[in-house]
């Protein structure tokens, strides 16, 4: 079979749209436009109970009950009112959150800010293989800790966090829980209760549906949450999300949480096998490369690895027509290698060297024979290149090196 | 982010790659950057004894598209020149030559501390060789 190309293999940034998702869609841009919250006549009432379907089938995804769930603009949004909404809701019980330094940005900045509002945050520290440890989690909880907030799979290193054992431990504490869901739902058995979840974040776009959709799902019994709402307005989604609804997105999110609930058990099983030829082609044919995080508690369809003595940049420029992200500096606008790899304290010089490869849908065996076989040209050219592997074969110790670096570096 | 064709030419052919023996007293060798910044450039120059010129350069880098071709062009540039000559060289040359966007130009910053660290250790070889071949006189003297 011919590949086509460029091959995209950056499902973890975002999903094409399927195409039955986008059937279900169309008709609600033009036949069924009505606005959801018009109580009175049969255009609203058409919306509203596109919305409810698509409510049931996303609570159905997680195992958690229709009214649970609120929809919102993406998971920034989600994350940004489990978060504020929280703090806001439950200051007088106290001010301090706990979350990981792995987490995504949404997360991050989010308590970032309240930071600057008074509140207190712990930013607990992964282990090697990109897990928290649960007794540093239990260590940092105070009488004054309102959330744990901490991801359920990294969205760089694909790496599942010990999600059932921070749930008990928040159950038995009476602390809230949130969780970022977004890479994890939808790819892999996520079920709010048997996790113990009491928030969780999801994303449309993540799971073959539309962008700038999502959800938070917001536990309504033991404990029944609440949340002070970051957006004010019309005081739809149980008035905590205010705004006319997204009834074409959220029809979209809801087949596809459908299609992944259907079709996840299948689908996590073939992009498990793919993802490892992919991993045992290129530990075939190339030496010194690394797989950043556990390869245990891992998302299926994520490799993420670290190709010794070559820059990222450098990498992705010679596959080209291939689509994937690197952690290195000089692909992001900071000039700052992921946070992520960082924290997993393999180095710096591995985080620059570090390819993220996200299988999905419609990745075919091909593709990863053609990606593999690509990888394996450039980086032995680079390596030819790179006056790094050569002081390595000279048996040099880079580490103890002495670098000269400039100031501004 | 786009690279322009210059810097995708020197990325997919680049020009001298390679090493110079390290001990030669004809050689300098520079190499700056740092593995943790995500860039390290060795470049190396071949004084011809006779001429003073610059008649071989070598660069081996670890670093994005950029770098590589800053690095690339420059040992393009360094041949034929005298020491003095090299050290003229200025980041903002290869900017302008390679059209870099300005959230590249610490890659060019980084060739020029190349060229300067290889004349640099070019010249202190010099001197040490004018001190060692001073001091193997003086015994028969
Ligand atoms: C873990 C995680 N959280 C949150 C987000 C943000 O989601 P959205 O694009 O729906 O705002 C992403 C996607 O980039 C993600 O990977
Ligand atoms: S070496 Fe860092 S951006 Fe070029």
């Amino acid at each position: 079979m011919a590949i086509k190309l460029p091959i995209y293999m950056d499902y973890h940034a975002t999903t094409p749209v399927d195409p039955r998702v986008l059937e279900a869609m169309v008709p609600y841009f033009t036949e069924h436009f009505g606005n959801a919250a018009s109580r009175n006549h049969p255009f609203g009432w058409e919306a509203e109970e596109a919305v409810e379907k698509a409510r049931k089938q996303v609570a159905e995804l997680i195992g958690a009950n229709a009214k649970e769930i609120v929809f919102t603009s993406g998971a920034t949004e989600s994350d940004n009112l489990a978060i504020k909404g929280v703090a806001g809701m439950y200051r007088e019980k106290g001010n301090h959150l706990i979350t990981a330094v792995t987490e995504h940005k949404a997360v991050i900045d989010t308590c970032k800010h309240l930071e600057k509002e008074g509140y207190r945050v712990t930013y607990l520290p992964v282990q090697k293989d990109g897990r928290i440890s649960l007794d540093e989690l239990k260590a940092a909880i105070s009488d004054k800790t309102i959330l744990i907030t901490i991801m359920a799979a990294n969205n760089e290193i694909g790496v599942i966090q010990p999600i059932a054992g921070i749930g008990a431990i928040a159950k038995e504490k009476g602390i809230l829980f949130h969780t970022d869901a977004v890479q994890m739902a939808g790819k892999v058995p996520f079920n709010v209760n048997d996790l113990k979840v009491d928030m969780a974040s999801l994303s449309a776009h993540k799971m073959y549906g539309p962008k700038g959709v999502g959800a938070l799902f917001v536990r309504r019994r033991n404990p029944r949450v609440l949340l002070a709402p970051i957006i004010d307005g019309g005081g739809h989604e149980r008035g905590m999300r205010s705004g006319t609804l997204n009834v074409t997105g959220i029809v979209g999110f809801g087949k596809a949480a459908e299609l992944c609930r259907l079709e996840m058990a299948s689908e996590a099983d073939r992009l498990g096998k793919l993802r490892d030829r992919l991993n045992e082609r290129l530990h075939k044919s190339l030496d010194e490369i690394y797989i950043n995080g556990s390869t245990e508690h891992r998302l299926p369809h994520n490799l993420n690895i670290s190709f010794a003595y070559v820059e990222g940049e450098s990498l992705l420029m010679g596959i080209n027509d291939v689509a994937v992200s690197s952690g290195s500096a000089c692909t992001s606008a900071s000039l700052e290698p992921s946070y992520v790899l960082k924290a997993l304290g393999a180095g710096d010089d591995l985080a620059h060297s570090s390819i993220r490869f996200g299988l999905g849908r419609w990745t075919t065996d091909e593709e990863v024979d053609y990606v593999a076989d690509k990888l394996t040209h450039v980086v032995t050219r680079l390596r030819e290149m790179s006056p790094l592997y050569e002081l390595a074969k000279e048996g040099v110790d880079l580490s103890t090196m002495q670098w000269q670096t400039e100031p501004q570096h | 982010m786009a690279y322009s064709n210059k810097v995708i030419d020197h990325y997919e052919n680049p020009r001298n790659v390679g090493s110079l023996p390290k001990d030669d007293p004809h050689v300098g060798t520079g190499l700056v950057g740092a593995p943790e910044c995500g860039d390290v450039m060795k470049l190396q120059v071949k004084v011809n004894p006779q001429t003073g010129i610059i008649d071989e350069a070598k660069f081996k880098t670890f670093g994005c598209g950029s770098a590589i071709a800053s690095s690339s062009l420059a040992t393009e540039w360094l041949k034929g020149k005298t020491v003095d000559q090299a050290l003229a060289i200025k980041n903002t040359d290869i900017v302008n030559e390679l059209s870099l966007p300005p959230v590249k130009i610490h890659c060019s910053v980084l060739a020029e501390d190349a060229i300067k660290a290889a004349i640099t250790d070019y010249k202190k070889k010099q001197a040490a060789e004018g001190k060692s071949a001073a001091t193997q006189v003086q015994p028969s003297a």
